[in-house]
């Protein structure tokens, strides 16, 4: 039976402020998800800490609101322990880049089957606006005392450096890109990241939603303004790992790199860098576990009448004296 | 007469000394003795004093005792560290070699003890080094056994016209061990099967090894007279195993039908988690072969996280840690409180705070582990008290977190992690698997992850299970498992969880809270691997016709305390025995019983209890010679 969107609409009030860019974002998982005709209980979204986190009470699939900085490790461990299951991760850039940096990092070495959103505003928003990993040195927006002391990370070039296989970028405002990406990005073999640009109408008062759209730079010889947004797919940018050489790869991974250091009056979104050659973790699991993805942990029967069934006669052998 | 004997066999870090005493254990417990080793050692690769005290018996021995009857040295420290420690009529048997050594030339010896035992040879005229030592030992009538460890090594090359085996110092633990069983006129065949089933892929060192064992045993076999301590013929009992502190707890693990285990490396936890992915595959009666997923994490917030995730999933999941990495878990085992998330946590302690004592033992987490996390929820803390019991308990744990729909907190110890011992063979069908409310199905739509029901635990679905919809979140939340911060919701809510206590004390069997070993006039209370020496002090004390209680605390959250009150009614005398300073478990004692604790045995040295030196505390107390807190010092 063909789901609809709004079978992945909940009714739970959403208290985001008017005009946040995180309405686009979680549009956009709906519609992604409706368009896969995922059945509901097939997919799980996990949410961090902040006001991405509730993303997944808005959303009607399995939704596990984590903690803050922590989304990917109860993800992963959900998509280890029940690989049938379409996990999407979600969390803010304070909550991804900044607390849960290392768990980013660390899960990219992973590579397990899944996708990450970070909804990228610049700010902590629910703690009133405090800078964010993402936020520019020497930017200061609206509730700052002072301008940002720190330098900022570069999320889509950490991504591609950390391992992620698939990276790419968003922009709130484009739901029907963005859902195109999410599609992509879930039906990718592996970790894909999406890292959504997402004004928050409320805190940051430097990348707001007139800034992406250009209103302030004008093309001289058209008269007219751009958005600063462009896709990168429409510039013939080939993010695909082609094949397994060590040029190749090096040559897709640099120009993701340097494409990701695009910012100003132009801003590259679109697909970064994909590499389906590099085997998900659930395939180096099938390396020592042959049947894995057959009888994952999930779903093992452990038990008969109440009692163990797993035969451990070998192992208690060998101690044997 | 008993046999009772105490062999101990040191050396620096890497040499072997761990293999040695395993192999010496095994031949013995072969043999039909009853087997207790202990491993003590630095936080070191390679260099560092470590030493292994095996003691054996023809009766069940649940500890190590001070005296040691044969004590092998291969190295100057250990004999510094521990002549003292061989008892007159007992022997040693160490490397001639070592003869001219002086104290000042062994550098990785701290100056501390290095300082101390100056005085202390000073103060019998005695020089400072391996001589003066050896003297005050032959003094005391310990009898000297001196061999050139790289003599019979030479005279090894020259009768197999191996010249390469004159440089094999690794052999040394072998040799050591083979001189120790032709003085002790132990058969040599268990100790040649047992290398060759070490070496059974390395057939060509298997037979080098075994030439050095055969060699050094009837080497001592004809120049050393044998050992005056009495070694009583003894039938093997039929299923014996000789077992490793982590493989309790992991054998348990899988029998249990822990499928994940998420972990970050620890000592002294890390074993655990690696034996489970080294028997990753795992053969199931009339089924498909299962398997444990081992995933080694970046840290252990990212290990707690895995594991609730899969968790969510219905899969039974674990991690294992130690005080500072349980430490790193506290704000997510929240999560898993509030969200009502069945998970086991086994904490293998060490002495803190800090990195503090990284490679000794200690039972300072007790209180910390109770209170762990912010805000109030249930968790169930069970403390486990050898090895044995962790293999049944772990069974226990998982069903008390399917059951109740909590976090439990399985606690055991670096002196059960660092233990080998003889024990019955485990049973894996006295273990029972209770899953509690999970579903297979939803029957009743629309599901409501909180549903309000009369004992406040909710049938359980997991993440795939269609109708079975939920939310969780570390908000408050509502039946759905929505955030809700209404008052109302609040109230119920907290008292759905915390009602869980009172099931908890109601349900789990009175026998699985603590074991009563009997109550007297005076009455220890103790938790964890403090049991073994003190179930041996308890023998040494019948011996003497001296009566004593013990209670052994297994549930220390919640707290059973009436079941406590019940016992102790008519006990005169409270006497805590623990491994911290300020005994932990007196505190929750007199917070629950509303009663002072009268005397405290404690030790936080780092190094395991022996039943020796609560031997003699007790005796103290029956004489009314002891302190308030009696403070243990023995080991090295």
């Amino acid at each position: 039976m063909a789901l609809k969107l709004s079978d992945y609409k909940t009714e739970v009030h959403n208290d985001w402020c008017p005009g946040c860019g995180d309405f686009g974002i979680v549009n956009a998982v709906q519609m992604a998800l409706a368009e896969m005709n995922i059945p509901r209980h097939k997919a799980a979204i996990f949410s961090g800490i902040g006001c991405s986190g509730k993303t997944s009470h808005f959303i009607n699939t399995f939704g596990v609101h984590t903690l803050h900085g922590r989304v990917l490790t109860f993800a992963q461990g959900a998509a280890i322990a029940n690989p049938e299951m379409t996990i999407v991760a979600a969390g803010g850039d304070g909550d991804g880049l900044g607390i849960g940096a290392g768990h980013f990092v660390a899960a990219g070495r992973r590579n397990v089957d899944m996708t990450y959103i970070i909804f990228n505003n610049g700010v902590y928003g629910l703690t009133k606006g405090q800078a964010s990993p993402t936020l520019k040195l020497g930017e200061k927006t609206k509730s700052l005392p002072s301008p940002n002391t720190n330098y900022n990370v570069n999320p889509i070039g950490l991504a591609v450096a950390s391992g992620f296989t698939f990276v790419a970028r968003g922009y709130s405002y484009d739901v029907r890109h963005l859902k195109d990406l999410i599609i992509a990005a879930v039906k990718h073999k592996g970790l894909a990241f999406l890292d959504v640009l997402q004004p928050c109408p409320t805190y940051n008062d430097i990348n707001t939603r007139d800034w992406y759209a250009g209103t302030d730079i004008t093309d001289e010889a058209a008269m007219q303004t751009h958005s600063r947004i462009y896709k990168l797919e429409d510039t013939g940018f080939d993010p695909l790992v082609h094949y397994e050489e060590e040029s190749e790869l090096n040559e897709k991974l640099s120009q993701a790199l340097i494409k990701s250091l695009e910012w100003g009056n132009k801003i590259p979104t679109g697909i970064f860098y994909k590499n389906e050659i590099i085997t998900p973790y659930s395939g180096r699991i099938v390396d020592k576990i042959p049947n894995y993805l057959e009888n994952p942990p999930a779903s093992q029967k452990i038990s008969s009448h109440g009692k163990p069934i797993t035969d451990v006669s070998a192992i208690l052998d060998s101690l044997q004296v | 007469m008993d046999t009772d004997l105490t062999w101990l066999i040191g050396g620096p870090q890497g040499s072997g000394v761990e293999s040695g005493a395993n192999v010496f254990s095994k031949v013995c417990a072969r043999v039909g003795y009853q087997v207790f080793g202990k491993r003590e050692f630095y936080s070191n690769i390679k260099g560092e004093h470590s030493y292994f005290a095996v003691r054996i018996s023809d009766k069940k021995i649940h500890s190590n005792v001070n005296d040691v009857h044969l004590m092998v040295a291969f190295d100057s420290e250990t004999l510094f560290r521990h002549a003292d420690e061989v008892i007159k009529g007992g022997a040693i048997i160490y490397d001639s070699d070592l003869e001219s050594i002086k104290l000042e030339d062994v550098h990785n010896m701290d100056q501390n003890f290095k300082s101390r035992l100056e005085r202390q040879l000073k103060s019998k005229n005695k020089e400072s080094s391996i001589k003066g030592i050896l003297e005050t030992a032959k003094e005391r009538g310990v009898a000297m056994r001196p061999v050139s460890f790289r003599e019979i090594l030479a005279k090894l090359a020259d009768d197999t016209n191996n010249p390469k085996l004159k440089g094999m110092i690794r052999m040394f633990n072998v040799i050591g061990v083979s001189l120790s069983l032709g003085i002790l006129g132990l058969d040599p065949k268990p100790l040649l099967d047992s290398i060759e089933s070490i070496f059974i892929k390395k057939p060509k060192i298997a037979e080098i090894n075994k030439q050095a064992a055969n060699y050094a045993y009837n080497y001592a076999a004809a120049k050393f007279e044998k050992t005056k301590f009495l070694l009583n013929a003894v039938t093997k009992e039929p299923n014996t195993i000789l077992v490793q502190g982590h493989q309790g707890t992991a054998i348990g693990k899988i029998v249990s039908g822990c499928r994940f285990q998420s972990y970050y490396p620890i000592t002294p936890a890390s074993d655990e988690s690696v034996f489970l992915e080294a028997n990753e595959i795992l053969s199931v009666h009339e089924d498909r072969p299962g398997s444990t997923v081992v995933v080694q994490t970046e840290d252990e917030i990212s290990a707690i996280g895995m594991m609730i995730g899969s968790a969510l999933t219905g899969t039974r999941s674990s991690t294992c840690t130690s005080g500072p990495g349980f430490s790193l878990m506290a704000e997510a085992l929240g999560w898993a409180g509030i969200n009502e998330v069945p998970v086991v946590i086994t904490t293998y302690q060490r002495s803190g705070p800090s990195t503090g004592l990284p490679t000794r033992h200690g039972q300072d987490d007790l209180l910390f582990t109770i209170n762990a996390g912010h805000g109030e929820f249930p968790k169930i803390v069970y403390a486990s008290g050898d090895i044995e019991e962790s293999f049944y308990d772990t069974g226990k744990c998982f069903n008390f977190s399917d059951i109740f729909q909590v976090p439990v907190i399985h606690m055991v110890d670096k002196f059960i992690a660092s233990s080998v011992i003889t024990c019955k063979r485990f049973d894996p069908q006295k273990i029972t698997i209770n899953r509690g409310k999970l579903l297979d199905k939803i029957e009743k739509t629309p599901y409501k992850r909180f549903e309000q029901t009369p004992d406040g635990i909710s049938p359980r679905s997991k993440l795939g299970l269609e109708n079975g919809i939920f939310w969780n979140t570390g908000d408050e939340s509502d039946e759905y498992g929505h955030i809700s911060e209404d008052p109302e919701i609040r109230i119920w809510k907290m008292d759905k969880r915390l009602s869980r206590y009172d099931q908890i004390l109601n349900g789990i069997p009175k026998d699985d809270q603590l074991v009563s070993h009997g109550t007297a006039s005076h009455c220890i209370i103790s938790w964890g691997s403090a049991k073994g020496p003190i179930l041996d002090a308890i023998e040494m004390l019948k011996k003497e016709n001296i009566d004593i209680g013990f209670i052994q605390l297994k549930l220390l959250n919640p707290f059973p305390t009436e079941y406590v009150k019940s016992l102790i009614k008519n006990v005169k005398t409270i006497i805590d025995i623990e491994a911290n300073h300020t005994g932990q478990l007196g505190s929750l004692f007199k917070q629950n019983i509303g009663r002072d604790v009268d005397y405290f045995i404690l030790k936080y040295t780092g190094r395991s209890m022996t039943c020796t030196e609560i031997y003699d505390s007790l005796k103290k107390i029956f004489e009314n010679k002891a302190s308030k807190r009696e403070i243990l010092k023995h080991g090295a």
